[in-house]
């Protein structure tokens, strides 16, 4: 009943700030739309592993960036589903068959760019036979952005809900409202879930028109189910709406909520695989096991692009439900900095 | 506890950090009666007030309302809130947040409606209900946060610096709508810094430097130390414990 009261006072507060609700909605579709036309690609040394070539094209091949991988066809079969080599080459008589991991368009590009040019350098002739190539995941037109893509929904569904939970609970505190809500007999726990929920609504609203937008409009690659993109967009949000609110905690006005951009909201693009996490040194990556986006762009990278369903998420979906309510319990007891009760 | 007291107030410390902003308060509120505690800005007034309805925890000593020890949250459905900040939801208009509040007090349906009826002709703003709040001027405000004060019919009422920012015209309004509700068996806790205010209040509290340095009825304070003013009887009390 006082959790209702809550609600809908937080929806109707919403309806009135049109501006508020305009930047949830229209501000990531605007810079997803962006991203898409203008992202360029970047050079990357693609580790392949290699079958019944000669020695010289293997040099050949290290020489223009492979790296190159010992092991069984077997075992690199195995590694290429895992993503931990990028792909096999093998000879059959004159021609070669590439089989590309496929997720990553620029690392494709590079695998074949490298292999043609390790030939090339060898042959006189210009005319070599065309490589066969084979997509375990994604395919031939898979631009860059369908790579980028899951994470950056993920990322702007987090970075908005992050501020502006964070800003009205702010805006709760600095107006008095908070201290009048904790001299009415209302619990904190209520406080908290009124919270989750009113501003659960518009975000599972908000995720839903920005993945709507992106892989129906934008036509980024969607080979899974839309309703598991649905779901982790919006325990994503939970994540960064109750972070929000949390951290809000500890600002004293507006100005301090924006400070915690840079330290907890942008390291998570850097760490959720926009770039390739390997280049990183071991501790950095051990980082990356605290942020809920990490979990969030795995989970949606592997619906969008490998087409796998709830075996493959579940993991990061508890992890991400796991963030939610710890979250919600520190925000329970933050409160009683100000009410013991 | 006393009957003839409804709120008890005993060795009340309250520290920020190392600072000590309440210093071992003792104070007993009578039933019925209008309070007045009387300060300048910082003197750990409000500090007082938001321990007292169970807001805040004091670092150390106890308060008890209705022979219940604060924070009690049955208690707290029985006390009026109205802070310094008007504490309203801006976006809203005056019957949403009416309603809001009503709601969080376990108010519903037709005894809903029927206090907020009420509470709104008390405070004369029945013409501007379903006004936005950020349109209202700052008095209106001030009357509306009253009003959600006395929503839920409480018999404790606590107004931190109520008429501060408000015309003359209009304290004396909110002045005699204490009166009535006094009148209705209310007790109440007033604080102001302003003194001829002080002079409305039944009994009086002097809080300087987060010490209580007197209480007394205004008459009393005065006849003791001889001054014509509220003022000079704040000064003679300030100025007593400057020279220990």
């Amino acid at each position: 009943m006082r959790i209702s009261a809550l609600i809908t006072r937080i929806i109707t507060q919403f309806f009135r700030d049109k501006r508020t609700l305009g930047l949830m909605i229209l501000a990531p579709i605007l810079v997803l739309f962006l991203v898409n036309l203008t992202f360029n690609g970047e050079e990357y040394d693609p580790k392949i592993a290699v079958y019944d070539f000669p020695e010289q094209i293997e040099d050949s091949l290290v020489e223009n960036g492979a790296i190159l991988k010992d092991v069984s066809l077997d075992k690199a079969n195995e590694l290429i589903k895992n993503k931990e080599i990028d792909a096999i080459i093998e000879r059959d008589g004159l021609k070669s068959k590439i089989a590309l991991e496929g997720s990553d368009p620029s690392v494709n590009k590079r695998v074949v760019e490298v292999f043609q040019n390790a030939l090339q350098e060898l042959s006189q002739s210009q005319n070599n036979p065309k490589p066969d190539i084979q997509f375990i995941y994604g395919g031939e037109d898979m631009e860059l952005f369908d790579n980028l893509g899951p994470v950056l929904i993920g990322f702007f569904i987090f970075f908005f809900v992050f501020l502006i939970a964070g800003i009205s609970l702010l805006r709760e505190r600095s107006s008095g409202t908070l201290e009048k809500l904790l001299s009415t007999p209302l619990r904190r726990y209520e406080i908290v879930l009124g919270y989750v929920f009113g501003f659960g609504l518009f975000t599972t609203i908000q995720s839903a028109i920005i993945s709507w937008y992106a892989i129906s409009v934008l036509g980024i690659m969607m080979k899974g189910s839309f309703i598991y993109v649905l779901l982790i967009t919006f325990l994503l949000s939970m994540s960064a709406l109750t972070l929000g609110t949390l951290l809000s905690t500890f600002a004293n006005n507006e100005l301090q909520m924006m400070q915690f951009i840079p330290i907890v909201v942008i390291p998570q693009v850097f760490f959720s695989g926009i770039f390739n996490l390997d280049t990183f040194n071991k501790i950095l990556r051990g980082v990356s096991k605290i942020m809920p986006l990490t979990y969030g762009a795995n989970a949606l990278r592997e619906v969008m692009i490998r087409g796998k369903g709830w075996s493959s998420i579940y993991m990061d979906i508890l992890f991400l439900l796991a963030f939610s309510v710890l979250f919600i319990i520190l925000n329970i007891l933050a409160l009683k900095r100000y009410r013991s009760i | 506890m006393d009957d003839k007291y409804c709120i008890s107030i005993s060795n009340i410390d309250k520290l920020y950090g190392k600072k000590k902003v309440l210093d071992d308060i003792n104070l007993k509120v009578k039933s019925k009666e209008i309070l007045g505690l009387l300060g300048p800005s910082g003197a750990g007034k409000t500090t007082l007030v938001k321990i007292i309805s169970g807001i805040i925890n004091s670092s150390g000593g106890n308060v008890e309302v209705l022979n219940t020890r604060m924070p009690d949250l049955n208690i707290m459905n029985n006390i009026g809130f109205m802070a310094q900040s008007d504490a309203l939801y801006e976006e809203l208009s005056a019957i949403e947040n009416l309603k809001f509040f009503g709601k969080i007090y376990g108010l519903k349906g037709k005894r809903l409606s029927e206090r907020i009826t009420e509470v709104i002709s008390l405070v004369d703003l029945n013409e501007d209900l379903k006004k936005i709040v950020s349109n209202y001027s700052g008095g209106m405000k001030r009357r509306l946060s009253l009003a959600t004060a006395l929503l839920h019919d409480p018999d404790i009422l606590i107004l931190d610096e109520p008429t501060v920012g408000i015309d003359p015209v209009l304290r004396k309004a909110i002045w005699d709508e204490l009166n009535k509700l006094k009148a209705l068996g209310k007790t109440i806790i007033v604080t102001t810094h302003v003194m001829d205010e002080a002079e409305k209040c039944d009994r009086l509290g002097m809080i300087r430097n987060g010490k209580l340095i007197a209480v007394g009825t205004p008459q009393e304070l005065k006849d003791k130390t001889n001054s014509n003013s509220i003022e000079e009887a704040f000064l003679y009390y300030g100025g007593v414990k400057n020279e220990n």
